[in-house]
């Protein structure tokens, strides 16, 4: 993984000493809380219902073992003793002290962490594939190519103020892990027809209030032109995106009202004045981004002794097989897997994890995969290089403190907003409505019959647990002070992308279980064969889900 | 008179304030764009740009302009920043001055997009705030401060 040297050392160093005199002058009342907003969430910090929350950058879900126990022993010190994974990869603290955040900023930098532009209207934190650099369908490590983005967009002088938050992803691969067409701005490695990999550029997808398919702006750039590309897209953005109202000023909007092609125009306008200057990225960048992300010390295995013995294993244990089933994948090099970690227990809050499991992980990372972890947007964690003869340790390991729950993919591995449990935005709670569908879909072999499925919940309009991408969606909404929740139905997160349609008038909290216990068995009496939920909704469509759901009991 | 930081000094602003109801504004004196247009001779001129107006109009006759007033009415409207780097990378040579309600904690990057001189609403203490102009010595960008980004100069 990519490794600071004295320069990015004392970027972040003199962060957090500017936020230490900012945070002391706001204490001492020199700074108005308008003015502390946006200096505040440009390192992370929302004050929240019940105590501030600090989001913490993981660029591109990587961590090592060192920055795990650092995570873990600052939510011992500072906080509650747990963590959250965020749908941006991130971890979130839910009870620091606002006095302490630049002491944890300092902590955090000692570890190469921080936690710059996690919030505001700037450049978030950018995404990728959570099996990145280990997934059998990868045309390039899509990680370098973040880290260049991670460092052009830290601190950037011009774009600390944008119109809106804007979010950038990169993918590498045939399935879209990243979900690149959700983003402000999404990028994807693809080959032209004489083989050079070169870059798709997408532009204007999001979610929030007005969800948006992000449309081609260029087919295939060069590389060497990423960091002025980009600058001419947000030039374009900071100067011409709507600040007259905060639910019409993503890039997105831009887009739509321009129209592709115009804003094509303007930007590649932009781009004449900028490209070949500068920021165009050398080939010794390039390379000494990529020297960061090289093979580990991988060993030549014997796939076939290996695989043999997981059949043994499996044989003796159906437990483990069933675990090797659901939570592991398919690795690049024979004789390894990528193990997931599901963070979805029935009880716990969807992407929490305790300060001894970090540690753990720590651990086991150190033991089985090269000291690295890896976060998910899905909310879990990863161990992206386990050789298979260490499986059966490692997932006894996991099984004994709670993290191997055999639930990927499937409904119950639900993405879930904090919700209004903690957060100030929230029109509702979504942990409850998580915790209540897990408890009545305790059953595994029909949640497994129901193959793979993406159920998502949101708190509110922003978004943030990505209901309109969910094969079934949930979203909190507020009606004359009372919780209600709309279920929309069809989203879909990969290459095919789709945003997901309103089943109707929202329902009441507890009815909604049996709600969405109505929309699976309408699926499982539709499907035919093998058919998955996403294609029997699409060649079905809403209809029969919308009739029995709505249906009087008999 | 009024003062300001320039080239991390504090200095009394010599030139004559804005006012947008003047039909002939005077040698000396800062104008509004629509008031610059008007002007008959553009030489040694001052022009005041507010968010919304882009500076393209002026990118022929930057030569003439001594002094390029951008003015922030709220500090979250980061149009500025954009204008000021258009401007410097299309060869403004003069004065690039912020104006209006930006806060002291956006002074480097108000900096790094080529302002060299910063007009604060709120003037009580520019001692403190020149100290914010030198929150960061160091930078990932290429910008106006620094044209070479940190991987052209990474050692």
């Amino acid at each position: 993984m990519y490794v600071y040297d004295q320069h990015d050392q004392k970027i972040i160093d003199e962060r957090v000493a500017q936020f230490r005199d900012q945070t002391t002058r706001f204490l001492a009342g020199e700074i108005t809380d308008a003015e502390f907003l946006p200096l505040r969430l440009q390192n992370g910090l929302y004050l929240q219902r019940l105590a501030p929350m600090l989001r913490i950058a993981v660029p591109y879900g990587l961590m090592n073992s060192s920055q795990l126990r650092k995570l873990a022993d600052i939510s011992k010190t500072y906080d509650k003793g747990y963590v959250h994974i965020s749908t941006r990869q991130n971890v979130q603290l839910n009870w620091p002290l606002l006095e302490e955040v630049p002491d944890i900023l300092a902590e955090l930098s000692t570890v190469q962490m921080h936690a710059i532009q996690t919030s505001g209207n700037c450049i978030r934190n950018t995404t990728t594939d959570q099996f990145a650099g280990v997934a059998s369908d990868e045309l390039e490590d899509p990680r370098p190519y973040c880290e260049i983005i991670r460092q052009w967009s830290t601190l950037h002088p011009e774009f600390a103020f944008l119109p809106r938050k804007f979010k950038i992803a990169v993918c590498g691969s045939t399935q879209d892990r990243a979900a690149i067409h959700y983003h402000d701005i999404g990028i994807e490695l693809v080959a032209d027809d004489d083989g050079e990999i070169g870059l798709k550029i997408l532009v204007g997808g999001g979610l929030g209030r007005t969800p948006a398919i992000g449309s081609v702006i260029c087919e295939w750039l060069d590389k060497k032109h990423l960091l002025t590309y980009l600058e001419a897209v947000l030039r374009v953005y900071n100067q011409h995106g709507r600040r007259d109202n905060k639910y019409k000023a993503r890039i997105k909007i831009l887009v739509r009202a321009m129209g592709i092609d115009a804003f094509r125009e303007a930007v590649e306008q932009q781009w004449t004045a900028l490209k070949d200057g500068a920021s165009t990225l050398t080939e010794a960048e390039i390379i000494r981004a990529r020297s960061f992300f090289r093979d580990p010390s991988y060993l030549a295995l014997d796939s076939t002794l290996a695989m043999s013995d997981l059949e043994q294993d499996c044989t003796r244990d159906p437990i483990f097989a069933n675990w090797i089933k659901r939570n592991t994948q398919d690795h690049r090099l024979p004789g390894y897997r990528i193990v997931t970690l599901s963070l979805k227990a029935t009880g716990f809050a969807p992407g929490d994890i305790t300060a001894e499991q970090l540690e753990l992980l720590a651990e086991l990372s150190d033991l089985y995969s090269f000291g690295e972890i890896r976060s998910t947007h899905q909310q879990n964690m990863v161990l992206g290089d386990v050789q298979v003869s260490a499986l059966y340790a490692l997932w006894q390991r996991l099984q004994a403190a709670g993290l191997a729950t055999p639930n990927i993919g499937y409904l119950t591995d639900i993405i879930c907003c904090p919700g209004g449990d903690y957060c100030s935005l929230a029109n509702a709670k979504s942990l409850p409505i998580a915790e209540a569908i897990q408890t009545r879909f305790d059953d595994l072999d029909y949640v497994y019959d129901l193959g793979p499925l993406e159920l998502n919940i949101s708190g509110c309009m922003n978004a943030c647990g990505h209901h309109h991408v969910g094969q079934i969606g949930i979203l909190g909404v507020d009606k004359k002070g009372q919780e209600f929740y709309q279920i929309c139905l069809g989203g879909n997160q990969a290459k095919d992308a789709s945003i997901g349609k309103i089943l109707g008038p929202s329902f009441k909290q507890k009815d909604v279980p049996e709600v969405i216990d109505r929309i699976l068995s309408t699926y499982v009496t539709l499907r035919k064969e093998d058919e998955n939920f996403l294609d029997t909704y699409r060649r079905v469509g809403i209809h029969p889900f919308k009739e029995r759901a709505y249906a009087q009991a008999d | 008179m009024r003062r300001l930081i320039k080239h991390d000094s504090i200095v009394d602003d010599t030139w004559k304030p804005i006012d947008p109801d003047c039909s002939a504004p005077e040698h000396g004196q800062i104008c509004s764009l629509e008031q610059w247009h008007n002007l008959a001779d553009k030489d040694g001129s001052a022009v005041q740009l507010e968010p919304g107006q882009e500076p393209t109009p002026l990118f022929d006759a930057l030569e003439k302009i001594d002094l390029l007033v951008i003015n922030f009415p709220v500090f979250t409207d980061g149009r500025g920043f954009s204008y000021a780097r258009d401007v410097r990378e299309h060869g403004y040579q003069g004065e690039l001055r912020a104006s209006g309600h930006f806060i002291r904690d956006q002074l480097t990057y108000l900096q790094r997009c080529g302002f060299d001189a910063f007009q604060m609403a709120d003037d009580s203490d520019l001692n403190a705030a020149l100290t914010s102009l030198r929150d960061f010595t160091e930078h990932y960008q290429a910008a106006i401060d620094q044209p070479l980004p940190l991987f052209r100069r990474r050692l």
